[in-house]
């Protein structure tokens, strides 16, 4: 990680907007990210697009864990990924990427660029 | 080199499976094969004859798999009976002139009923028992009468005065010897089992012999028993017994046995190495062997000696049997009558509770010889182990026939050799058993399906489930149908602790009895118990997160995303203005349009955004959301019926409507598809439906548990000629079980297969409520029922829920990835190599 870059935030929604136990679609500047909501309040967001697809859609998978791992499932055909992480559970050389996620109050600010 | 001719004389179920023998050995590559059938139709489940009566058609018995003959290019004459062989010529005269060459015969003619020879026994309306034909003859003859009698109460005898009653006969059966089933039972179990078939209303006449038949004065006929003894009857069946039909064996000088049957080897091969006999015409070691696992077993050892292969020989048949007679189980095993020098019995009896149990015991007390079981058969299986295996008895002889104060099982599945035989019908080791344990089998039904294991009579059933979970235990397999790793329960056990404890939310469930966060196996299956039990909103705050996203956005998604929308059409009836609204829906948002197989139309390719919108209009137009995305009640496709059709005997699209809105919207642990026909052609397919009905002259027939899809299976008829109000109660009472107690994504044939007592059982459950649930079982339908929502038209009334339905939180656009095809008039999504690629931003 380079750290003498700055992350840049992009505000996309309210706390109130997401669900626990849910995710969203946001729209980056650099294509789309899923944004998750656990059912303890804590947010992630991965890539939207499910590899195994190509289809825009995990942001509507169902979120859960896996021993310690929380995990999203892609609705199509049901490949966990790990939300801190992105990778894929039942592959291994696949993996998403992540996106840095804050509250601000209760705005929610996804970074515009994943974490490397 | 030529192909040499194989005649096979008789088309019965040892034929066929002869048959299949051969053509499993390569046998068509050196054989023409030709049959000779008598009868009008190929080979039927003889055995299963009674269900005939029950509602089974000549199809349902058939066991000739479709196609079998052409497939295979054998010929079959129907029809056709051989009258005459000459075996110096090696050739076979039949009945309709033919002269048929052959290199090798096979005779597998079966036998006869024997009529004993009373006089009057030729008159009108007597019966024999044993083909298709003389049924529906019986049928006939008992519409214009009031009683009927049977003479003989063996086996087949029983069978047929169950017919009899079943046809509304006052039955009488009438027995020369002291007892019924004299071969196979003794006088106390003979005894009881009287007094059990008399509760069932037959009157059982023993020790008592017809003199003669004569014009009756009440009825048609009247056996004359003695001097001042006769029984006046309409029809009269005659079952004493079989004899060898090996006629054609005798005129052609074939080594016959004193009492008749064609006499054979080992290799079932007869006095004239070139032919054959097997099954019931066959006398092997001065014995004919009247059960079909034996014709089996004669039928697959002639087809291997024909092939060349002679390392296995007959070497006799065990002739226990374990069968229900009007509903009372009766079983027989080894040496019944105590006839082994020195044997000592162990009798158990109890009137009250209608029990018999015999256990026949070496002199040494070490060895089970034995059994006779009346009224209680569960214990045919370990005890027929026993005999069989000359296994050492576990303990004290008595405990075998005791009643078990413990429920400790007599003998582990852990014991049996594994030689052992488990499925004498189709011949099932416990090694074939295993073997398919190790190539993946899981469950009964698996075992079912690979090994044809309790696949006929059903009487091994516990046995095969007993080796199966102590087969798995030891490969380590945790035998275990927990949901998943966040709750230690099967499905059944988390549907019990949502109604018992009143639980109404996901995260009540997981704080009480789970752990961790859940997951994608167990919300939507918690969710779908919920909906069963409760019937919420699924998209009330607490629920929609659990959902599928089929279920989240109640449509069911496609491979790019986007979303199918099926709205409900009962019954398949819809009328030109609604046909409209979807037909300008559908072009308004360029949705592909397709016919689905419930009788319904599925728009494709509608975007989240666009869901609300579609939903709004064909809300408003009358539409209700068809579930197409649940694991729910989907369709009940009918045929038009008696509306229209000329041949329809009743209303069936307007019960397909009935039964699709009392039932749309029940969430189940798999889908659900239901169908009416309405009359026998069946147009409606509903033998391939969890739910089937079909219009009778009399009432409704009603099939469970057929499916179609990748492992297809015909539903079994469950109950006949019910009226309306019957049709309901059992289909509540059957839905509300499935959903009681199924496992996850357990469709309902698969759910049967594993009950233990199958078909039996579920039926003693529903119809005679057995458990004593059947009320309460249809209080919680009538719940679902009353607190019934079209999920769609609650959707669009909220604007909460609307504001979900975007494919960005953040911004109103739409997802920039779908692109599309044009093909045959309409749109689908683009193939990956057909994609263009769009400039990435950067």
């Amino acid at each position: 990680m380079n750290s003498s870059v700055a992350v840049e935030w992009k505000a996309v929604c309210k706390v109130s907007d997401v669900l626990p136990g849910t995710g969203v679609g946001v729209r980056l500047p650099a294509g789309q990210a899923a944004l998750f909501c656990t059912r303890n309040g804590q947010f992630y967001a991965l890539d939207n697009m499910d590899p195994f697809s190509h289809a825009n859609v995990l942001s509507r998978g169902i979120l859960g864990s896996i021993g310690d791992r929380k995990v999203v499932a892609s609705p199509i055909y049901k490949q966990h990924f790990d939300l801190e992480t992105g990778q894929c559970i039942e592959d291994e050389t696949v993996s998403l990427n992540v996106y840095p996620v804050r509250v601000e109050g209760d705005v929610i600010e996804v970074a515009m660029s994943a974490a490397h | 080199m030529a192909k040499q001719q194989l005649l096979l004389i008789g088309h019965g179920m040892v034929g066929q499976r002869y048959l299949e023998s051969l053509v499993a050995q390569g046998g068509r590559d050196q054989f023409d094969v030709t049959v000779l059938c008598e009868e009008p139709l190929p080979a039927y489940d003889r055995v299963g004859l009674t269900s005939y009566f029950s509602g089974k058609t000549a199809d349902d018995l058939s066991l000739v798999p479709q196609g079998f003959f052409e497939e295979h290019g054998i010929t079959l004459k129907l029809k056709t009976r051989a009258d005459s062989i000459d075996r110096a010529a090696k050739t076979v005269t039949t009945n309709t002139g033919e002269t048929l060459a052959y290199d090798k015969l096979v005779l597998a003619t079966g036998s006869y009923p024997f009529v004993p020879p009373i006089p009057g026994n030729d008159r009108d309306n007597c019966f024999v028992y044993r083909t298709i034909d003389d049924l529906d003859a019986m049928i006939a003859a008992s519409k214009g009468g009031k009683v009927g009698a049977v003479v003989g109460g063996g086996l087949l005898g029983l069978e047929a005065a169950k017919a009899l009653h079943d046809l509304g006969l006052e039955t009488h059966v009438v027995e020369f010897a002291p007892r019924l089933m004299a071969v196979q039972v003794d006088d106390f179990g003979g005894g009881l089992l009287k007094d059990k078939i008399q509760e069932l209303g037959v009157t059982v006449h023993t020790s008592t012999g017809t003199q003669e038949i004569i014009d009756g004065e009440s009825c048609k006929h009247r056996m004359v028993f003695g001097e001042d003894k006769h029984l006046e009857t309409d029809l009269i069946v005659f079952s004493a017994g079989i004899r060898p039909q090996d006629a054609l064996g005798r005129a052609c000088e074939l080594e016959l046995g004193e009492r008749g049957g064609i006499v054979v080897n080992d290799h079932c091969v007869t006095s004239d190495e070139d032919v054959y006999a097997i099954g019931e015409v066959a006398l092997w070691n001065g014995r004919i062997f009247g059960l079909v696992a034996p014709g089996y077993q004669m039928a697959e050892i002639a087809a291997e000696h024909l092939m060349g292969k002679a390392e296995k020989a007959f070497q006799g048949a065990d002739m226990s049997t374990k069968l229900k007679l009007m509903g009372v189980d009766v079983a027989s095993i080894g040496d019944a009558h105590g006839n082994t020098p020195g044997c000592r019995s162990t009798v158990f009896m109890d009137q009250t509770a209608g029990i018999y149990k015999k256990a026949v015991v070496s002199e040494c007390g070490k060895k089970l010889l034995g059994a006779v079981l009346v009224g209680d058969a569960a214990d045919y299986g370990n005890l027929l182990q026993l005999c069989l295996n000359e296994m050492d008895l576990p303990g004290d002889p008595a405990a075998l026939v005791a009643p078990v104060s413990d429920g400790a099982p007599l003998l582990g599945a852990d014991a049996l050799p594994d030689t052992a035989q488990i499925c004498s019908c189709n011949n099932v080791s416990k090694g074939d058993l295993c073997a398919a344990i190790d190539g993946g089998c899981m469950t009964v039904g698996d075992l079912k399906a690979c090994t044809n294991a309790a696949g006929t009579c059903g009487g091994c059933a516990a046995l095969v489930k007993q080796v199966l979970d102590s087969e798995l235990e030891k490969r380590g397999v945790e035998v275990n149908n927990h949901v998943c790793e966040h709750f230690p329960y099967s499905r059944e056990e988390i549907y019990h602790l949502v109604r018992v404890g009143q639980i109404t939310t996901f995260d009540q469930l997981l704080e009480k009895h789970g752990s961790g966060d859940g997951c994608d196996i167990c919300k939507p299956t918690v969710a779908n118990v919920l909906a069963s039990c409760w019937n919420d909103w699924v998209l009330n705050k607490p629920h929609a997160g659990l959902q599928d996203t089929n279920d989240y956005f109640m449509g069911n998604m496609q491979r790019d995303g986007t979303y199918s929308i099926v709205p409900r059409v009962a019954g398949g009836e819809i009328t030109p203005d609604k046909l409209i609204v979807l037909g300008e829906v559908a072009k308004k948002y360029d949705l592909y349009t397709k016919i689905t197989g419930g009788q319904r139309v599925d728009l494709f390719g509608a975007r989240v955004d666009q869901l609300p919108e579609i939903w709004k209009i064909l809300v408003e137009a009358g539409f209700e959301t068809g579930h197409a995305y649940g694991k729910s009640v989907r369709t009940v496709k009918s045929c038009v019926g008696s509306t229209w059709c000329r041949y329809g005997v009743k209303d069936s699209v307007g019960t397909a409507i009935q039964i699709e809105e009392r039932y749309k919207g029940l969430r189940s642990p798999h889908k659900l598809k239901f169908a009416v026909s309405g009359c026998t052609r069946e147009c409606a397919e509903a033998q391939s439906k969890d739910v089937g009905v079909i219009a009778t002259e009399k009432g409704w027939n009603l099939y469970v548990c057929g499916n179609g899809g990748m492992r297809p299976r015909h539903a079994d008829l469950f109950a006949s000629d019910l009226s309306d109000e019957e049709l309901i109660k059992y289909t509540d009472r059957f839905l509300m079980f499935y959903i009681k107690t199924a496992d996850r994504l357990q469709r309902t044939s698969v759910w049967m297969e594993n009950l233990e007592g199958g078909l039996d059982y579920l039926k003693d459950v529903i119809i005679n409520d057995s458990l004593g649930i059947g009320e309460e079982l249809e209080a919680q339908m009538k719940h679902i029922i009353g607190t019934y929502q079209c999920e769609w038209k609650t959707a669009i009334e909220d604007k909460e829920a609307v504001k979900r339905f975007k494919h960005f939180v953040n911004d109103d656009a739409n997802d920039d990835n779908l692109q599309y095809v044009r093909e045959r008039g309409q749109r689908r999504p683009a193939y990956e190599h057909e994609r263009i690629e769009t400039v990435q931003e950067a």
